[in-house]
């Protein structure tokens, strides 16, 4: 059984946001919601600055579940994170628990009712019919189901985002990481999401602290 | 509302959820599909070759599709790289976009603004040009077609009578395609002037002349994918990171395989985030910085000395001056920087050969642009870095098909091919391809002189319209301008281009976006102008060359929206009004080159007719004659069969036509000599001899002669291509050369009438660059580059500091150019402006060195993308990036509102000043202040929402950077200063 996972490789993301436009172009996501955006730190310090992009990660032991007063989430066979709108009553509790500031509240209207969360679905949907229009006006694609991966790390232009088997994605991931020596030899925000570093790494923090002095 | 959880049994749905995703990995996504979509099977070709494959499996879903669904192919139009996507249809609106995993350029990779290019096809809510429409008592109003074209060719045909064909200007596109391109070029000179041009001007005009001139074709030597090949990159000019982002799936790859990667520029760029070694220096000493470079690699005996003395001209001349003038401490008294950084550049480059320098905007941009170029590709000919796999000058072309346009589109010197204006012979040529009478074309110009010099250029139109009169060589003033698929904000010295519209007697503009222009002749005028809505290149067909000079074919994705026309609908319409619509269309003697079919937009040309009887019959000169429309097709259905690393199909058949893929590069890169028949597989690195030229070779042209002064101009013996039957240098082919060596008589008969008094360039045949070929030989000839370009100004590069410079005794050392009377028909400034700014204290009053460039998000003037919710969202705000020191020192804050002015010019003397958003950082250095340029939309400080047609307002405005960018141009090709001018910053 796969595992689902996301994995963004700091020595590649160039923040383009192509991986942000193509969720809101996917998933036809509304102005003002952002499953997916792009973090840069340390912007302009020579050496220091890094991009990345960020999501629900798909938590192994998701926050957003533990603290849902309506249980309204629930993780499907592969390990992706969904949620059920019906349930949803907007108390934003999730947003407070995610180590990753996934989740969002649209202000009006979008994905037919007002103040439920919106987050990534991993492109897998929700709870309604695969694939049915009532799936994507709620959730956006569902692509998994048509044997597709998420449009953000599909679209990457550069592959520093992947996303899909978490052993895979490790592999590819560690193969650079040996290729390149020790640069970016742990996956960001692998730790929190996963409790773990892919496996065979395991060196030090991806983002290097930033020159005493200096402003993010 | 349920307030309790749907159970299992309830929702069908769930369990096929669990059921479908359980299996979905283990049917549907195995390693292989896996890999292929996370598009690692190219990029990490190691790994992947170790997986077990297996077959891919069908996606279990498919079945649950409604209705039918089309995939169309076709090419982003945002930038040069040529991200290939696959659109699907339904019942013709266009649902979504996959990306093609198969495309050997971008293997299925997008930016921003390619995942986001299905918004082109939302009706709902778009914030497209919708209409004709008119100004009428300063409002827009909305017209018919049939009215619009009426009032336009009325008002053409009265000016034209009173003035003559040169009072018309017309700028082109860069995102026309190339079909649409050649017909431009037509139009404006059925309609008798030469004065027009497009994006390339303002784009990479300079590297196309320096190039052009060094070693003979003024394109990217090389392709993105080469740069796996490389050894080591010098960004120089060129932020990839932002302007070409997928090309840094190639780079990122080259690196982290070994390649070294520095980047040179003024800014802390995201490009710099990504490379080995970061160097800045001041905006605008692009020539000492590189001479430095070569300085030290002349010094420690780095240079390549026998490719020098077997294919290069004058580098002993260059040698001479650079030892002189460039020791790394005067660099850095020059540039600021670090004479250790300098040698660093020098050593990395020299001991990991090949590499590529590589650039865009940040070299060409300048005033002393064709100087930097050049010295660019002096430093890489010293190494022996140009004519190779993995080495050379890779130039990342802006527009989609800027490259195109400038091979074969509106420019003010050349006809398509760069068949100069100025040679008699290239309208006879070009007349007899496009089936036009040559004495009828004669005619419609003002005078054979006028059909011979080239027109004024898109950089300086303004002036054509203010200038005095008895000051340009021309007989009228510019009276009326039709842009055609272009931005206003991209020009520099926007506050003058309001008084030029104030001046004008109609502006028609011809655009999906009403694009500022629309809004800011509104803001001074009442009436005379015009709007007409466009396709865009998704809704219509035709070829679109890469930066890589690579040539895709797109489809049609969906029929042209609202009442817009495509452009060659429209340019035949109204030719026809202009009444030269049957020339147009090539119908003469019987024969029409251009059948004409009815469309949505009307009565419209055939495409395909374009690339087969005009581009494949006339364009000899840069082999877009090889190309035609089925090779094309068949590479777009066979994209998997296209290696990486080579961009060479090694086997396989298109299905459909059964045309043999073996042997050929993707898109075949021009030239791609000869006719289709011949199957030249193109010609992926340019000056290459260490293929034949049907695998690809190439070698330097014979472009400037055989001897200078006593020097061989050819190249040295032993120097050839692969199985050439000559081994040592030779000159361009022509039927005389062909006759002494023997070879006349390898002609068919046909080609033989053909070819008698002709060269390779324009022998309609085909014949001589085939026998060339077939002989191991480059039809243009082989020859050595020229380091030293005695034709030019400059014959050596030397610095000249920019028009305004931040250093005053440094003007006083390195000037720029004394003024000319009359360059591209207007008088132009050099000196005199730049002595005049020192004397104005213009370097106290503003202290601080503005430079603008791109961001990710937007493209060029950036009306289309400030329209589309998905990338204006990301960018909301126009900014400064200015260091903390230089905004503490104001009492500026991040994010605080600012002025920054200029020493430019307002149109009641005062200096312009725009109002943009701080953003304090240090990626620029407390000297320089950056701001992008793709916003418009305010006008020093005011919102002009209202000036635009309603609805059809960008959603994002902001204040275009180009309303208070200066005087200054290239001294060969009048390139505009963006790069480098002064500003003051101030707390708004």
């Amino acid at each position: 059984m796969a595992r689902m996972k996301f994995l963004c490789d700091a020595e590649r993301c160039i923040e383009c946001n192509g991986c942000v436009t193509a969720c809101k172009n996917e998933n036809e996501v509304p102005w003002g919601v952002n499953r997916r955006r792009v973090v840069t730190i340390n912007d302009g310090m020579v050496g220091a600055e890094k991009s990345i992009s960020v999501a629900c990660m798909h938590c192994s032991d998701a926050p957003c579940m533990a603290v849902c007063p309506v249980d309204c989430f629930y993780r499907t066979a592969d390990g992706v994170v969904l949620h059920d709108k019906d349930l949803c009553i907007g108390c934003g509790y999730c947003f407070y628990a995610c180590p990753f500031g996934a989740p969002q509240f649209p202000q009006a209207g979008a994905f037919g009712l007002r103040g439920k969360m919106d987050k990534c679905t991993f492109c897998a949907g929700g709870p309604e019919a695969d694939r049915s229009e009532a799936e994507f006006r709620k959730y956006g694609r569902n692509r998994l189901a048509e044997g597709k991966l998420p449009a953000c790390a599909e679209m990457c232009s550069t592959k520093a985002l992947l996303g899909g088997d978490g052993d895979v994605i490790a592999d590819i991931y560690r193969e650079r990481v040996a290729r390149r020596g020790s640069k970016g030899a742990e996956a960001w925000g692998w730790g929190a999401a996963y409790g773990q570093p892919p496996k065979g790494a395991g060196a030090p923090a991806p983002v290097p602290a930033a020159p005493a002095g200096g402003k993010s | 509302m349920l307030l309790t959880r749907k159970t299992k049994g309830s929702v069908g749905s769930r369990s096929r959820l669990a059921q479908g995703l359980a299996g979905v990995l283990a049917r549907t996504i195995d390693r292989r599909t896996f890999l292929k979509r996370s598009g690692v099977t190219a990029g990490a070709a190691g790994i992947a070759s170790q997986l077990p494959f297996s077959i891919i499996g069908e996606a279990r879903a498919k079945d649950a599709a409604p209705g039918k669904i089309e995939v169309k192919r076709t090419v982003c139009t945002h930038c040069s790289v040529g991200c290939a996507i696959d659109a699907h249809v339904q019942d013709g609106v266009w649902i979504r976009q996959e990306p093609v995993f198969d495309s050997p350029i971008n293997l299925g990779a997008h930016c921003a603004k390619g995942a986001a290019i299905r918004e082109h096809g939302i009706a709902h809510d778009s914030h497209r040009l919708k209409t004709p429409m008119k100004l009428e008592g300063g409002k827009w109003k909305r017209v018919s077609w049939d009215t619009a074209y009426e009032e336009i060719s009325k008002k053409m045909l009265e000016i034209r009578e009173k003035s003559g064909p040169d009072s018309l200007f017309v700028v082109g596109s860069s995102k026309h395609n190339n079909e649409q391109s050649q017909l431009l070029c037509k139009w404006v000179r059925l309609w008798g002037t030469n004065n027009t041009d497009h994006q390339a001007r303002i784009c990479h005009s300079t590297t196309v002349a320096g190039l052009g001139q060094t070693w003979g074709y003024g394109a990217m030597t090389n392709s993105y994918n080469d740069e796996q090949n490389a050894k080591s990159l010098l960004f120089l000019g060129s932020n990839a990171a932002e302007a070409h982002p997928v090309s840094m799936l190639h780079t990122l790859h080259a690196k982290e395989n070994g390649c070294k990667v520095i980047v040179a520029d003024p800014r802390f760029t995201r490009t710099a985030a990504k490379a080995d070694k970061y160097v800045r220096f001041r905006s605008g000493t692009d020539v000492p910085l590189l001479f430095g470079i070569l300085h030290v690699i002349f010094k420690n005996g780095w240079e390549d000395k026998q490719y020098i003395h077997d294919r290069v001209y004058g580098m002993d001349q260059v040698k001479k001056d650079v030892m002189e003038k460039w020791s790394p401490q005067q660099v850095s008294m020059v540039t600021g920087t670090p004479p250790e950084d300098i040698e660093y550049i020098a050593k990395t480059m020299a001991e990991n050969r090949p590499g590529f320098i590589i650039w865009a905007m940040g070299q060409t941009q300048h005033t002393n642009a064709n100087a930097i170029v050049r010295a660019t590709n002096i430093v890489q000919l010293a190494l022996g870095n140009v004519g190779r796999s993995g080495g050379g000058c890779n130039v990342y072309r802006g527009h989609d098909n800027v490259q195109g346009a400038t091979d074969l589109g509106p420019n003010p010197d050349t006809l398509p091919g760069y068949y100069a204006v100025a040679a008699p012979g290239s309208w006879a040529h070009w007349a007899a391809v496009w089936n036009v009478d040559l004495d009828w074309l004669k005619k419609r110009y003002a005078s054979e002189a006028m059909m011979t010099k080239p027109g004024m250029t898109v950089s300086r139109w303004i002036d054509g319209v203010t200038e005095k009169p008895e000051n340009i060589d021309q007989d009228p003033n510019l009276r009326m301008i039709i842009f055609w698929g272009h931005a206003p904000n991209s020009q520099s010295r926007g506050s003058e281009m309001v008084e030029a519209m104030k001046k004008l007697d109609l502006m028609v503009v011809i655009d999906p976006y009403p694009s500022a222009s629309a809004a800011m002749f509104a803001m001074v005028r009442k009436e005379g102008a015009y709007l007409l809505p466009v396709a865009t290149q998704l809704e219509c067909e035709g070829s679109v060359t890469a930066s890589n000079r690579s040539i895709q074919w797109r489809e049609k994705v969906i029929e042209p929206m609202f009442e817009s026309r495509t452009d060659h609908a429209i340019m035949y319409q109204l030719a026809q009004k202009l009444g030269f619509g049957d020339q147009f269309i090539g119908k003469k003697d019987g024969r029409q080159n251009l059948r004409v079919v009815k469309s949505k937009s009307g009565d419209e040309p055939v495409i395909e007719d374009v690339t087969i009887n005009e581009i494949n019959k006339g364009t000899w000169t840069i082999g877009y004659t090889g190309q035609s429309p089925v090779r094309m097709q068949a590479h777009m259905r066979n994209m998997h069969l296209f290696d990486v690393k080579s961009l060479r199909c090694k086997a396989g058949k298109d299905a459909k036509t059964g045309y043999d893929l073996a042997g050929d590069y993707f898109g075949m890169p021009w030239p791609c000599y000869g006719t289709a028949a011949i199957k030249h597989p193109g010609t992926p690195n340019l000056y290459n001899t260490h293929l034949h030229p049907m695998d690809g070779g190439h070698a330097f042209r014979a472009l400037f002669g055989v001897e200078k002064d006593g020097v061989n101009l050819l190249a040295e013996d032993g120097v050839h291509n692969k199985g050439s039957d000559i081994t040592t240098g030779y000159p361009q082919f022509d039927h005389v050369l062909l006759k002494k060596l023997g070879w006349w008589d390898e002609l068919t008969e046909d080609e033989k009438k053909a070819a008698e008094g002709k060269t390779w360039a324009n022998d309609r045949s085909g014949g001589i660059q085939r026998v060339a070929m077939k002989h191991g030989c480059t039809p243009f000839g082989n020859a050595k580059a020229r380091a030293v370009v005695w034709n030019w100004p400059d014959a050596i590069p030397q610095h000249r500091e920019p028009i305004f410079s931040p250093r005053p005794d440094l003007v006083a050392k390195y000037p720029t150019h004394d003024d000319v009377k009359t360059l591209w028909r207007l008088p132009t400034l050099f000196k005199s402006a730049q002595q005049k700014a020192v004397q104005d204290g213009m370097y106290k009053k503003f202290p601080l060195v503005l430079t603008s460039g791109r961001l990710v998000e937007y493209e060029g003037g950036g009306d289309e993308t400030r329209s589309n919710p998905w990338l204006a969202e990301l960018m909301q705000d126009n900014f400064v990036e200015i260091n903390p020191v230089t905004a503490s020192l104001r009492h500026i804050k991040n994010g605080d509102y600012v002025w920054v002015s200029t020493p430019g010019r307002n149109g009641d003397g005062s200096h312009p000043r725009l109002k943009v958003k701080a953003k304090v950082t240090e990626g620029v250095g407390p000297d320089t202040c950056f701001i992008p340029f793709h916003f418009a939309g305010w006008w020093q400080g005011q919102d002009m929402l209202a000036w635009y047609p309603e609805g059809a307002a960008p959603i994002v405005r902001g204040e275009a950077v180009n309303t208070a960018t200066t005087y200054g141009y290239d001294r060969v090709t009048m390139m505009q200063e963006t790069k480098t001018t002064l500003c003051e910053v101030a707390k708004a």
